[in-house]
């Protein structure tokens, strides 16, 4: 006797939606060993985790914080992801969107302060879409593998980053902190609870925006196209090259203003710990939402929760926060597993006598 | 003279973690398996490899442990995308996301109580090098003859990798999977078991090239002890035509280059540490572009496995 | 080469092999005898190479058993099967275009020692090639290798491990006529040493000159087993088909219009800078069918490919309706009115991953009424517009909204069918339209064919099947080496033309 796949004569809808939810307990139970094997109660560090990042409403607007930049990233490499460009990169992205609001926000003093915050977050959403843009070429014009060079260009966003805020940029009355210059308050993005700002709001009219143009639109529909059959898009008369660069500069877009936001609405300057990973966390939400733009708006305040209540775990019960970088990274581990399911089904068969 | 012999040992020396796991990840590539998993299975190489060395003293155990660790994290890779047929690349990038976590999880709780619990700070018995006598004493061939154990096992490694790729019927068997596995089905290879062995086998390596890094190279650990190195080992491998005698170059390369690194940071160049530092992930770029742009016009020997990447089934038309 | 006394060596009994929706054979019964070349004769999709997989030990049957010398045996692998002297030679050739010559005949076999000893393999291979005259170099890669040749490397495959049944699925399909009197010869040498062989076609003539005796399948079912000796063609075609084939095509007489599409000394390179397609010069009227005959792998792809704007010329003007076309963006040829059918229809056809609807307004997509000015696309109107075409038609799908992958493979060439006639502007590209469709489909891809042509379209149709061109064009161009060998007038060819032609001899009006 063995266990074999068939394939399914349809794609199983309810296997489609059972699989995220189904992923999300086993990896909270795969967690669990984790931290039992490393001398935790798996029970109460949940506990401690869920009330964190959920139990008061100044802890939710935390986690709304980080749901804001996770949202952006996420929607920028589920966009990526429909054409099937890997687009890893949403990391350097979002860490030039931060640089390019920030040049605006320090340097560009001629500006008019009330034209600062729409004048910063566009530059950020350019410079982004430039970082992206630079896989997105060589990717169409020659074939460049993206995984390699998106991720590649993540650690150079970083370096650059880190030679401005050390280098040129350094507030010279900031006693040696590496940072630059706090913005000027007319730049800075208005806060509604806590730390929590309106980037929310246009995040969120962004994921039902691009849920929109995906699903409706024949920008959408050759998107689609391409990333189920290139080579039929093609014969279409679809222009691939051009998809994957304007789709790409998007993508890049949409990550850099999460970097826009993140300087404007919460450090107020560029500084050391700009690159939190939320462009890798992006990856996990992309795929966690099945690339759905509405699907990334759960998917992002879940994550978000997890990085929140891993932080207070530290604070609370002395375990490293990193707790919420180990789970988020066993999420995907079922939900791959998982995915076979839609299109087969298992079989058991009997041995037959041939 | 003396400089030069010094920079080509340093540069073996950080070229060592990069050849190994490049080495690994061409067996799993040539099975038709892409693993982007390499930097997450290096960075729990070079954890589990230096946890133990601290607790036991014992680097023998500390390999045995960090080649476990590389080649279990594999085979979750090779569950996935063989048998539950997952796509690859996001397969491989939440193997380097869960071993990444882990791993910086792992530092900061398997350390001594003293410590915070920290491993980091902590020093472990490592790998000295060992001067081969007569050898180690010529200019520039000193270089190689003075070096640790981990990388004179490579003088084995590489040759013997080759020949067993282009000389045995396994490295027949291997190729023939990943170029067409449906001919290789039919010629009686189980498809699926080539795959499974040499993506284990491929994660064993990268284990062993992150417990370089750990207890050899730069001995201790740090949450970015790979610093990206798994990624550029992903492009090593393009770089390097599958061929394992071919990774040795690209390996020296990029040893260079964080040798010339060192060097000039010591030396108290001009320019500033950031750019110096983005010198690997910018050749990488460049590198890979170039051999794209170029490598289209000859195709043959240097081109990837045709079936690199897409999951097989007997009964798929 | 009549045997006195008849001993059965290979046995097939009561075998089921069932697939998700379809049994692919349904208690099929089979016998083998000692030295004779048995035909496996059916329609594509009738059963024949599922059959045959069983005994090569590919699929597993759920049903039936299988004895060999009057011993049951049960074939649980490929090589098991070859343990049993069983070797199959598959329609796509089972080599790796990367390994020589010598590394695939050894490939995966169990006794190979660790270490191949090479110059011995060779030395056998050489002798091997001797003796069956298969000449073939050992060292040569498989990709420097024509298809005749690798096909030899594949017998011989089977002949270094000792097969004494020899199973070929269409093998003459890729050859010219040439090659294939070639291998005939082949098979006779094999059979006065004593092998069998089981030989899967769907063409009468090979049947008749090849074959001892014959199977016809049908829709997974034996319908006929007999001796060759005494059948008809007439009678061979019957039994695959099931009923009297009347391949007679309603066609308006041929009145052709002005000059339609040119070709104009367009060659086409490939990556490497080899010349795959040399100095082409065509023209196709309005209400003209021009057919292309030839080997597959002679340059047909290129030709629809750089018409198409799928592939670049490096010389030659390509003019539409007097129009430069040269090089266009398939875009923009598509909006001059060109429809195209391509020849790997999964792979370019359809986007199987999407639905039906989706797949049929593909060409539809990007104006009015299916989206606005604006570029929101309406899905009323587009599931209206499907429901419309499916019927019209007669695609078999459960739903609009169903996968096309999920679709059967006649139903997948009506949906791309149905798309481009739909929205065909004039010109049609179509490329083995009738490839792997059952009797029905054919019929239904051809006539629809035929009527664009009515329509005043001009058709360029690709196809491997010489009857299929002789009924339906009007001009039959062939192809070889990139070059066209010639135009002739389909109604005053004939086969033996062609076939000189398709091996490399100019003709008609080159």
């Amino acid at each position: 006797m063995r266990i074999v796949l068939e394939k399914r004569e349809a794609r199983s809808k309810t296997v489609t939606v059972l699989v995220p939810i189904i992923s999300f307990v086993v990896s909270l139970m795969l967690g669990s060993i984790v931290l039992g094997l490393s001398g935790a109660n798996p029970l109460s560090t949940y506990g401690f985790m869920f009330k964190g990042a959920f139990g008061t409403w100044i802890d939710f607007t935390e986690t709304l914080v980080k749901a804001i930049p996770l949202l952006l990233t996420g929607l920028g490499v589920a966009l990526a992801f429909k054409l099937r460009f890997w687009n890893i990169g949403a990391e350097g992205q979002f860490i030039w969107g931060a640089i390019g609001t920030s040049w605006v926000m320090v340097f560009w003093n001629f500006l008019p302060l009330p034209l600062l915050l729409p004048i910063g977050l566009v530059m950020g959403m350019v410079a982004g879409a430039m970082w992206a843009g630079i896989p997105a070429i060589l990717k169409a014009n020659w074939g460049v593998d993206e995984t390699l060079t998106t991720l590649m260009l993540n650690y150079v966003a970083i370096l650059f980053a880190e030679y401005l805020y050390y280098g040129p940029w350094r507030d010279p009355d900031g006693f040696g902190f590496p940072g630059t210059k706090r913005f000027p308050q007319e730049g800075w993005l208005p806060r509604f609870a806590g730390r929590a700002h309106y980037g929310l709001f246009l995040a969120l009219a962004i994921a039902i925006l691009l849920w929109f143009l995906l699903s409706k639109t024949r920008w959408g529909f050759e998107i689609k196209m391409i990333g189920k059959n290139q080579k039929a898009a093609r014969c279409l008369g679809v222009s691939i090259e051009k998809s994957i660069v304007v789709t790409l500069l998007i993508s890049g877009a949409l990550a850099g203003l999460a970097g826009a936001t993140e300087v404007a609405g919460i450090s107020h300057r560029l500084q050391k710990g700009i690159d939190m990973g939320y462009g890798y966390t992006a990856i996990i939400i992309a795929w966690m939402a099945q690339l759905n733009p509405l699907a990334c708006i759960l998917v992002s305040i879940l994550m978000a929760g997890l990085l929140v209540g891993g932080d207070q775990l530290q604070m609370m019960v002395g375990l490293p926060s990193s707790m919420g970088l180990v789970i988020q990274g066993l999420l995907l581990f079922p939900l791959l597993a998982g995915s076979v399911f839609t299109e087969y089904r298992l079989k058991i068969v009997r041995k037959v006598e041939a | 003279m003396q400089l030069i012999t010094t920079l080509l040992a340093v540069t073996l020396s950080a070229g060592t973690s990069l050849l190994y796991a490049t080495i690994g990840e061409i067996y799993t590539e040539r099975s038709g398996i892409l693993n982007l998993g390499v930097e997450g299975m290096m960075m729990m190489g070079a954890l589990s490899a230096f946890a133990v060395s601290f607790y036991t003293g014992s680097l023998f155990l500390s390999l045995i442990v960090a080649m476990l660790v590389g080649g279990s994290l594999a085979l979750l890779h090779a569950f996935l995308s063989i048998s539950m047929r997952a796509n690859q690349v996001v397969s491989g990038l939440s193997i380097t996301l869960f071993g990444t976590g882990l791993a910086s999880y792992l530092g900061q709780r398997l350390g001594p109580e003293s410590n915070g619990f920290n491993l980091a700070g902590m020093t472990a018995s490592n790998f000295q090098k060992i001067q081969i006598p007569f050898l180690g004493d010529i200019p520039i061939l000193a270089a190689f003859f003075n070096q640790d154990v981990l990388t004179y096992m490579l003088f084995l490694i590489v040759p013997l990798s080759w020949y067993f790729m282009y000389r045995t019927k396994h490295g027949l068997s291997l190729r023939s999977v990943g170029e067409n596995p449906r001919t290789a089905s039919a010629m009686g290879i189980s498809v699926a078991k080539v795959r499974y062995l040499y993506t284990v086998i491929g994660g064993m390596l990268v284990g062993l090239g992150g417990a370089h890094l750990t207890l050899a190279y730069t001995p201790g650990w740090s949450e970015n002890v790979t610093g990206g190195r798994g990624w550029i080992v992903i492009a090593l491998v393009i770089f390097a035509g599958w061929n394992p005698s071919r990774a040795v170059f690209g390996a020296v390369l990029f040893g260079g280059i964080n040798a010339i690194q060192f060097r000039l940071q010591a030396a108290g160049t001009m320019i500033p540490a950031s750019f110096l530092n983005m010198a690997p992930y910018v050749v990488t770029v460049v590198v890979l572009a170039l051999m794209t742009i170029i490598g289209k016009k000859k195709k043959g020997k240097y081109s990837s496995p045709s079936a690199l990447g897409n999951a097989f089934s007997i009964e798929d038309k | 080469m009549e045997k006195s006394s008849v001993s059965t060596l290979l046995k097939m009994e009561g075998v089921t092999k069932r697939f998700p929706g379809v049994i692919a054979n349904d208690r099929v019964d089979l016998e083998l005898h000692n030295g004779e070349v048995l035909a496996l004769l059916g329609e594509n999709g009738a059963g024949k190479s599922t059959l045959m997989n069983i005994l090569a030990g590919l699929y597993r049957p759920d049903e039936g058993f299988i004895t060999i010398r009057g011993e049951k045996v049960s074939i649980h692998s490929p090589q098991d099967s070859m343990h049993l002297g069983i070797g199959m030679i598959h329609q796509e050739f089972m080599l790796v275009q990367t390994m020589t010559v010598a590394e695939n005949i050894v490939l995966g076999l169990q006794d190979l020692p660790l270490i191949p000893p090479m110059a011995e393999i060779k030395r056998k291979i050489i002798e091997l090639s001797d003796r069956y005259s298969l000449k073939v170099d050992p060292d040569r890669f498989i990709y420097e290798l024509s298809v005749g040749e690798q096909q030899r490397v594949e017998i011989l495959k089977l002949v270094y491990r000792g097969a004494e049944v020899l199973i070929l699925d269409e093998p003459t399909a890729v050859l010219t006529p040439q090659e294939s009197r070639d291998l005939n010869g082949i098979i006779k040498t094999m059979l006065s040493e004593g092998k069998s062989a089981i030989f899967i076609t769907h063409k009468m003539d090979e049947v008749l000159s090849f074959s001892h005796r014959v199977q016809v399948l049908r829709q997974g079912k034996t319908v006929a087993a007999c001796k060759t000796e005494g059948t008809t063609p007439q009678e061979l075609a019957n039994m695959m088909v099931g009923r009297e084939i009347l391949f007679k095509i309603k066609k308006a007489p041929y009145r052709p219009g002005e000059p339609k599409l040119i070709l104009d000394g367009v060659t086409v390179e490939d990556p490497t800078g080899r010349p795959v397609l040399k100095d082409i010069s065509l023209t196709i009227y309005e209400g003209e069918i021009l057919g292309i005959a030839g080997v597959a792998g002679n340059g047909q792809t290129e030709l629809t490919e750089v018409i198409t704007g799928l592939q670049k010329a490096v010389s030659g003007r390509i003019t539409l309706d007097s129009q430069d076309m040269t090089n266009k963006q398939p875009l923009h040829l598509i909006k001059a009115g060109m429809s195209h059918i391509p020849a790997d229809r999964g792979a370019m056809g359809i986007v199987g991953d999407m639905s039906v609807a989706d797949n049929l307004v593909m060409k539809r997509y990007r104006s009015e009424p299916i989206a606005s000015r604006h570029g929101v696309m309406h899905a009323t109107k587009i599931f209206g517009f499907a429901k419309k075409m499916i019927s019209f038609f007669k695609i078999a799908t459960p739903k609009p909204e169903t996968l096309v992958k999920f679709l059967s493979g006649g139903n997948i060439q009506k949906t791309i069918l149905a798309r481009e006639i739909d929205s065909c502007g004039g010109v049609l590209i179509a490329v083995y339209p009738s490839r792997g469709l059952d009797v029905g489909a054919t019929e239904s891809v051809r006539n629809n064919i035929v009527a664009q042509r009515d329509k005043k379209a001009a058709v360029l149709l690709v196809s491997e099947e010489l009857d299929e061109l002789l009924s339906v064009a009007d001009k039959i161009g062939v192809m070889f080496e990139g070059e066209l060998m010639g135009i002739v007038d389909a109604a005053t060819t004939n086969k033996e033309e062609l076939g000189m032609m398709m091996a490399g001899m100019r003709g008609g009006n080159a």
